[in-house]
Parts: structure tokens; C-alpha cells; sequence
């Protein structure tokens, strides 16, 4: 079964062309990271996959269908954390996630959510009064009220420190555990050898290289891997000769 | 039919959960509450103290120097309808410009009037000390007519402001309570967050304006409250069709609010539209003066605007006891606005 399928995707603006010719598949069930570069096309890719850009050309399909004929069955399905969005500061916690929750016909309970991400203890506060990782996973909670077949998150960890990241890792893997789909975009290497099944380096709106993080790091060779054990990076900065953060 | 049943998981209807999140964002806001409830009182009473009551105010009247200026201030002084004030020499123009005085009396024989004859406390100063001055000649009245004072509660120029100030703040209140948190929530991409959510468009705009109708009572019964309780302002219509034409214009206002927030995305944007939009109103719609002094080509225009539509209908309720049938019309051009807002703002408004 298919999650997410595209090809070809294309979309310019102006003088930009952020998206040249994309095509990947993501299974059902299955973790899928777009890794590249600032730039690199990551956030416009997804956008199109989250049904919110018109892409200039290509197909895309989600769950099985598509935006022209299934958008309202689409948006109930799917979850979506979207790279910058600022919520409510004056809305509590609680009162955010019931506004989200009350948009879908069916998922979990107010109790659950705000179980799964940790977050009980914070119901009563106003988001703006938040740290950055208490608000990533509001913002995940969000995502995840209308128990979704396939998760799309855009830098999901993009400014968290260390244990907010892994905190929000540990709920994402649960999150597949239980058969969900996840789609995200990240420019840390170490959150996509952690989190993603496969990965789909994109730079320049291009895929240039993709597969499990083992089978891509194994295709560097032995020789070009000497000091440290071989990294997405390695995998990077062989194929472009730059990094993935450019310093 | 299960497929048919849904589950919110303790959530209410969107529509009610949207409604909700902008009327506790607006309470939460201190300074947004204290201005929307504080500013119409204010104005209210700045308006009240600049113009007491009307027609007993005395003409004021200045006298230069010269031979005869002390028989002029004698004969005027038996007037009490007219009050000397002393001018210094050389400072006629002066007081003549600044309001000072209505009107210069130049004692030459005869005397000379010195007014501009555009102000109306001028012409009427003008009319009072002639009649004083002629009569200190001897010139004697054809006839004296019988005045009948008559006090009508209501007739007062407060009386009459107030329901234009109220008109006001349901304009104010509209425009900015609606189209300022929609940029705010477009420029924090929370629009998009939203429609990348099941949730309805038309819900979404329609809770930013029913949020604000919730607000309304409060905010215009304020003025109106102050009205009756500290100036003994009239109310002869029903308080419902007050607070219905009052949510109509609420409506239409908001809807306006949309529709100038459909499409912008920095708050200097929404500022200049609303500016634009609402100045022409204060000056047109006849908030501090009649709208009937404006020349009849452009009547057709004014009594279009939905300013003057609500402010001629809450006249029409609170001073005349007018029912909802006599304001028909002003509650189908607000109906006529607020819809044709609501459905131009769905159809172009940027949710990115
Ligand atoms: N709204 C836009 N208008 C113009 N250019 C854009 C817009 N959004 C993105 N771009 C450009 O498209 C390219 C890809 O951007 P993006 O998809 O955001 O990349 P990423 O998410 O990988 O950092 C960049 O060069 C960016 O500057
Ligand atoms: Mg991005």
C-alpha cells in the first residue's frame, strides 16, 4: 500500500525554480525523510504533498487519492506540522487542542493527546508562555488529533535543544509503532538515521540520492570512511561536494 | 448510518469552538477591552462638555475703542442674552478669528458690524445686538411677540450625538476587531495552519465575525448606558430593536472587516484600508453634524453608506421610537453590506 506517491513534481516562482522534476514513493507504515539543505526545496515539495501548493507540474497521489477528487476525505486523514506556524499565545493548551480536535469527525480523546505528548501538566497554560519544545509538541498534538493515517512534519526539531528533540522522537516512533505513516523534512542527518526507514536526499529541488541510511552510507566505500563511522553526511559531501549545514 | 454519526472527542461544533477561541483572544487582551468599552464614553464626554446645550449660550461680543464705545456697552449691557468682552487694542482680528468673540461692534455712527457671516453664532450675535442697539435708540418694536419656551427631552445635540456615537464604536469595533487578528493570524502563518486542517473556510470567517457580536452588547450599550444614566438621554424605541439594528451593524461591519483582511499581510496594510474605508464615514455619515448638510447630488452616496444607515436607524430607535419596520431600509442596506463583505471575502481572501 502506497502513502504518498509523486512524479515529476515541478513549481517555480519567479525566477526560482524550487522543485525540478521530484519523484518518490512512501509506503504505508514505513518513516520517509526528505534531508537536504536550506534551500533545497524540502518545504515546497511537502506544501504540494500537503495539498496546500499547486505544484506546476507532476502528479500526486495521497492514501490512494488525490487532492482534485478527495479533498475534504484527504484533510480528515491526514496530520500536518507545518515548518512556521505560530499558535494562539492567548488560547491555553487545552483550548488549541479542542479547537483542532473539534475539525475532525472521529480520533482521540483531549485526555490522550495531551498524554501522548506530555503535556498534561501544561493544559491550563497559554501556549505563548510555552518553551520551544513544549510548543513543537502542541504542535504535533495537533497534528495527531484526528488520529491520522500519515503524519506530514516539516523540521520538526528545526531549534529544539537535545532533549526536547529526543522527546519528540520518542513520540513520532510510537507513533509508527502503532502503523502510522510519516513523512518529514529535516536538515539533521542524526534525525534521519534515528527516525526515517528511508530517506530521499534532496538539494537544488532534486532527489540525488535515496534508500535505508545504511545502504547510502555503505555506498560510500570503505576507504573515503577512516576516522568515524560514516554518516548521512558523509553521504552528502560525497555526493555535492558541501555540507548539509553550511557554517 | 454510523458513517453519519461524528465524534469530536469532547470538543464542541467548530463554529462554537472557533467563535469561542477569538472572544477569549479579545478578553485576554486588556488594552483592546479597555479601549473598546473606554473610548466611545470618552468621546461622549468630551462632546458633552464642548457643546452644553444649545441655543442659550450668549453672543459674545467685542467693542474697540472710540467715541461712543461706552454708550454701545451700556445699551448692550441691559441685554442678557449679549455678553462684553473686553478687546485689546489691536487684537480685533484676533478674537475675531480665534472665536474669541462673535462679532466686533464698531462704535461709528451708525455703527459697524464687523462678523463673518459663515458662523452661525456670529449671524446670530449679529441679529441680537442690532435689535438691543435699535432699541436703545428708541426706535420702538413694531409688536413683541409671546414666546413659548418649550424643553423637549431628546432635542439636545448630546442627545442626538450620543446614537452617532454608538454608531461609532459598532463601525470601530467591526473593522479593527475583525480585521486586525486575521492579519495577525495570516502573518503568523496560523491561516494556513487551519485550512491544512478538515476545518470549513466559511466557518473560520464567519466565527471572526460572530466572536464579535458577543462582544457588542457591552460595547455599545456603554454609551448608551452613560447616555441615560449621566445626561438623561431619551430611550423611546425598544431596547430589542436597539440591540437588533445594533447587531446588524455589527454584522455588516464585520463582514467589512473581512473583507479589507482578505488579502493583507502586515499591519500597516490593514491600518491604511481601515483608515481609508471609515475616515470618508466620520465626515459623511453625519456622526457630529446632520449628513442632510451635504449638497442633495451627493445624498444618494451618503445614505448608502452603512454608517449612515446605522446611525439614521439608531436615531430613528432611541429619539423617535421608531419600530423596526420604519428602519427597514437601513437594516436591508447594513444586511446588503455585510453579506456582500462576507461573500467577496470568501471568495478572494489569502489563507497563506
Ligand atoms: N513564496 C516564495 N516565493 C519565492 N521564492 C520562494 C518561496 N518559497 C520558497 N522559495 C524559494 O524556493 C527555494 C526552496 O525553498 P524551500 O522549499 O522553502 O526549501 P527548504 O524547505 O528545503 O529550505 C528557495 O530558494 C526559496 O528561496
Ligand atoms: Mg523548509
Amino acid at each position: 500500500m502506497i502513502g504518498v506517491r509523486c512524479i515529476n513534481l515541478a513549481k517555480r516562482y519567479d525566477d526560482v525554480v524550487a522543485v525540478d522534476g521530484l519523484s518518490f514513493i512512501v509506503n504505508r507504515g514505513e518513516c520517509f525523510g526528505l534531508l537536504g539543505p536550506n534551500g533545497a526545496g524540502k518545504t515546497t515539495t511537502i506544501e504540494i504533498l500537503e495539498g496546500l501548493l499547486e505544484p506546476d507540474a507532476g502528479e500526486v497521489e495521497v492514501l490512494g487519492l488525490t487532492w482534485k477528487q478527495h479533498h475534504r476525505e484527504l484533510r480528515q486523514r491526514l496530520g500536518v506540522q507545518l515548518q512556521e506556524t505560530q499558535l494562539g499565545d492567548k488560547l491555553t493548551v487545552e483550548e488549541t487542542l479542542r479547537l483542532f480536535r473539534s475539525f475532525y469527525h472521529r480520533g482521540r480523546t483531549l485526555d490522550e493527546l495531551l498524554r501522548i505528548v506530555e503535556l498534561e501538566s501544561k493544559r491550563r497554560s497559554w501556549v505563548g508562555k510555552l518553551s520551544g519544545g513544549q510548543k513543537q509538541r502542541l504542535a504535533v498534538a495537533c497534528a495527531l488529533a484526528g488520529d491520522p493515517d500519515l503524519l506530514f512534519l516539516d523540521e520538526p526539531t528545526t531549534g529544539l535543544d537535545p532533549q526536547s528533540r529526543r522527546q519528540l522522537w520518542a513520540l513520532l516512533s510510537h507513533f509508527r509503532q502503532q502503523g502510522g505513516t510519516i513523512l518529514l523534512t529535516t536538515h539533521y542527518m542524526d534525525e534521519a538515521e534515528t527516525l526515517c526507514d528511508r530517506v530521499a536526499i534532496v538539494d537544488h529541488g532534486k532527489v540525488i540520492a535515496e534508500g535505508p541510511p545504511p545502504e547510502l552510507i555503505a555506498t560510500l566505500g570503505a576507504p573515503k570512511v577512516v576516522t568515524h563511522q560514516g554518516t548521512l553526511e558523509d553521504v552528502f559531501v560525497a555526493l555535492t561536494g558541501r555540507h548539509l549545514r553550511e557554517e | 448510518m454510523a458513517g453519519l454519526s461524528i465524534d469530536r472527542g469532547g470538543a464542541r461544533h467548530p463554529l462554537i469552538e472557533l467563535s469561542l477561541g477569538r472572544l477569549r483572544e479579545f478578553a485576554r487582551e486588556p488594552e483592546a477591552v479597555f479601549w473598546s468599552f473606554i473610548f466611545p464614553i470618552l468621546m461622549s464626554v468630551t462632546m458633552a462638555l464642548a457643546f452644553p446645550g444649545g441655543g442659550n449660550k450668549p453672543a459674545i461680543v467685542g467693542i474697540p475703542q472710540g467715541a461712543g464705545a461706552a454708550a454701545i456697552r451700556e445699551a448692550l449691557a441691559r441685554d442678557p442674552a449679549v455678553t462684553v468682552r473686553d478687546v485689546p487694542a489691536g487684537g480685533e482680528e484676533r478674537a475675531l478669528r480665534e472665536g474669541d468673540v462673535h462679532l466686533l461692534v464698531v462704535p461709528t455712527a451708525p455703527p459697524t458690524y464687523r462678523f463673518d457671516p459663515d458662523r452661525a453664532e456670529s449671524r446670530v450675535a449679529r441679529l441680537l445686538v442690532d435689535a438691543a442697539l435699535k432699541r436703545a435708540a428708541g426706535t420702538a418694536d413694531p409688536w413683541t411677540a409671546r414666546e413659548e419656551p418649550v424643553q423637549l427631552p431628546g432635542s439636545r445635540y448630546v442627545d442626538w450625538l450620543i446614537p452617532g456615537i454608538v454608531g461609532l464604536s459598532v463601525m470601530g469595533n467591526g473593522l479593527w476587531g475583525v480585521g486586525f487578528p486575521i492579519v495577525q493570524a495570516r502573518m503568523r502563518n496560523l491561516l494556513k495552519r487551519l485550512v491544512a486542517s478538515p476545518m470549513r473556510k466559511r466557518e473560520y470567517l464567519l466565527a471572526q465575525i460572530i466572536g464579535r457580536l458577543i462582544v457588542l452588547t457591552p460595547e455599545a450599550g456603554a454609551p448608551l448606558v452613560f447616555g441615560v444614566l449621566v445626561l438623561g438621554m431619551p430611550i423611546r424605541g425598544s431596547i430589542a430593536a436597539i440591540c437588533l439594528v445594533c447587531l446588524v451593524g455589527a454584522f455588516s461591519f464585520g463582514g467589512l472587516g473581512l473583507l479589507l483582511a482578505s488579502r493583507v499581510r502586515t499591519f500597516e496594510a490593514i491600518s491604511g484600508l481601515m483608515n481609508l474605508s471609515t475616515v470618508p464615514m466620520w465626515v459623511l455619515s453625519g456622526v457630529f453634524f446632520s449628513a442632510t448638510n451635504f449638497p442633495q447630488s451627493m445624498q444618494p452616496l451618503i445614505q448608502a453608506l452603512p454608517l449612515t444607515a446605522l446611525i439614521n436607524a439608531l436615531r430613528a430607535v432611541i429619539l423617535e421610537g421608531t419600530t423596526l419596520i420604519g428602519v427597514a431600509r437601513e437594516l436591508a442596506i447594513l444586511a446588503a453590506w455585510g453579506l456582500g463583505s462576507f461573500a467577496t471575502a470568501l471568495a478572494i481572501f489569502r489563507w497563506r
